[in-house]
């Protein structure tokens, strides 16, 4: 049996919810259990905003997070807020454009990626969420980059198609991004 | 096999909806259940259907009264405020037996409360809500495929049993992704030779009415009705048993409150304690057989709740006091964890509840 509790964390706007998604609909098409649960409310219109997304081989308990395996911090406050709540041996991913501070735990993998710095110097601003997604996929070979553009496809509405290749190029920008 | 889709709770409510046949919606927007009134608004012009925004609760609730006397499958949705505005018209949709679907999507209360998910209103639901004597069907889902096959069933039901079903949801599962398919939906139909549908000058006028002025009158029509209540109590009772084979201690849970349950109920299980659920799907009519039946195997009962403890008056009632019964719960929108639940149950080995 294999569950992973991944929670991305950020400001409303980030597209949190959209890195979520993506995620979600990806363990779908490797045809795992999964469940995506958004914070909803005053929170999403430019708050903090969060997203609980679990994939799993067998079918899902609850879906509300309280010790994620893998932790999104896209801001400060999201960082400070969850840090401690990763499992021992879990990793956590930090937008290092926006989060200035180190994570001091010495029991998790930590990745720092100027997501939102990548994102501006390659005139995708809005997409540092999916540069991260990138980077998450290739450390999960449950979800692997494989069959990607099928699932943005999917979440991007027809009348938007152009931004189908944006959110590969993100992906693309995330997978080859090395520290 | 069906195409797998993720979709929210709340859509799926609306999808399901419409393969059932509901062709009438009327609503007034509330989060957490705004979803549901989005997806009609989006669909139901498209299929020849009624989608519109009252001017309030009160009025919507009305709506429903109306299509429903004309043999329409209708529906409407809210959160909790909004059910709390709806109430007299429930009242008189049971007091005509006209059938209708009505969705709670539940959040913290009283008043205005707030917006986090809650099962706060499971005495509204069960126990009333509106005046006299009358009872819903309440159908409790856990999941996201849940809340569309119970959304079909419900329809069926109301047909069947000329009252209103209502779908008591919360924000979680209203919010919530998850995969489902929609391949075994069952739509059964109903004659409704009661209906207001114009006589044609061919057949005597229908009338659909509350009101009965003499008092013996209206006792035979209320007891004509439980007749029909007790019918439901016998036939229609759903659960879910879940590790209750050798179960030493049974955790009561519906909705996401039995999600977080069978996270702790596992992790007990992996610390050797035997303990086992049972998920009410229908909160009425309560599933008093299962629980009855557990009251003689186990030593005591945990009624896991998103209120100050509600369910846990029927589980009680219903176990005849055989078994002592705790809580363990959390309101106004917060919801326990799965290390809450799991204390309880280790607290309820050492013999406290």
């Amino acid at each position: 049996m294999k569950t992973t509790q991944i929670l991305i964390a950020g400001f409303g706007g980030q597209g949190i919810l959209f890195a979520g998604k993506f995620l979600a609909y990806k363990g779908l098409m490797e045809e795992l259990q999964v469940s995506w649960l958004p914070s909803y409310g005053p929170e999403m219109r430019g708050g903090t905003a969060n997203c609980n997304v679990i994939l799993s081989d067998t079918p899902v308990g609850s879906p509300i997070i309280t010790a994620p395996d893998v932790l999104i911090a896209m801001n400060l406050p999201s960082l400070q807020k969850y840090v401690d709540t990763v499992v021992p041996g879990g990793q956590i991913y930090v937008d290092s454009s926006l989060i200035d501070a180190k994570v001091e735990r010495t029991d998790v993998q930590v990745f720092y990626i100027p997501a939102t710095q990548m994102a501006k110097d390659n005139g995708i601003a809005t997409l540092a969420n999916m540069i991260i997604a990138g980077h998450l996929l290739q450390n999960h070979p449950e979800l692997s980059f494989t069959g990607t553009d099928a699932v943005v496809s999917k979440l991007v509405p027809p009348k938007k198609a152009a931004l189908v290749e944006l959110n590969m190029k993100a992906l693309q920008l995330g997978k080859d991004y090395t520290a | 096999m069906a195409e797998r889709v993720l979709m929210k709770g709340n859509e799926a409510i609306a999808e399901a909806a419409i393969r059932a046949g509901c062709r009438h919606y009327f609503g007034y927007p509330i989060t957490p259940q705004t979803e549901i009134a989005a997806y009609m608004a989006k669909k139901m012009p498209k299929i020849g259907g009624v989608f519109l925004q009252a001017e309030s609760e009160i009025a919507s609730i009305n709506m429903v009264y109306g299509a429903a006397a004309a043999g329409m499958r209708v529906m409407t949705s809210s959160s909790s405020p909004g059910i709390s505005l709806k109430a007299e018209g429930l009242s008189y949709i049971a007091g005509s037996d006209v059938p209708a679907l009505v969705v709670n999507v539940q959040r913290g209360g009283p008043g205005l409360g707030g917006i986090q998910p809650s099962q706060s209103d499971y005495f509204q639901a069960t126990k009333g809500g509106g005046h006299g004597d009358y009872r819903m069907i309440v159908l409790a889902p856990a999941s996201v495929q849940e809340m569309a096959s119970l959304t079909i069933k419900g329809f069926n039901l109301a047909d069947k049993y000329l009252m209103t079903s209502m779908i008591l949801a919360d924000g979680t599962i209203g919010q919530m992704m998850e995969p489902i398919t929609f391949e075994d939906a069952e739509i059964e139909t109903y004659e409704k030779p009661w209906a207001l549908t114009g006589t044609n000058c061919e057949r005597p006028h229908n009338i659909v009415n509350s009101l009965y002025l003499k008092p013996d009158e209206l006792e035979v029509k209320n007891m004509e009705r439980y007749e029909r209540y007790k019918l439901v109590e016998q036939n229609e009772p759903m659960w879910e048993e879940y590790m209750m084979e050798d179960a030493e201690l049974c955790v009561v849970a519906f909705g996401i409150a039995s999600r977080v349950a069978k996270n702790a109920v596992v992790a007990a299980r992996n610390e050797g304690i035997k303990v086992g659920l049972i998920r009410p799907i229908t909160l009425w009519p309560f599933p008093k057989d299962a629980l009855l039946a557990a009251a003689d195997k186990v030593k005591g009962f945990i009624s896991v709740e998103l209120n100050m403890g509600q369910m846990i008056e029927d589980v009680r009632l219903y176990t005849q006091c055989k078994k002592p019964v705790g809580l363990c719960s959390r309101c106004g929108g917060m919801i326990p964890s799965p290390e809450e639940v799991l204390e309880s149950i280790r607290k309820a080995q050492k013999g406290e509840f």
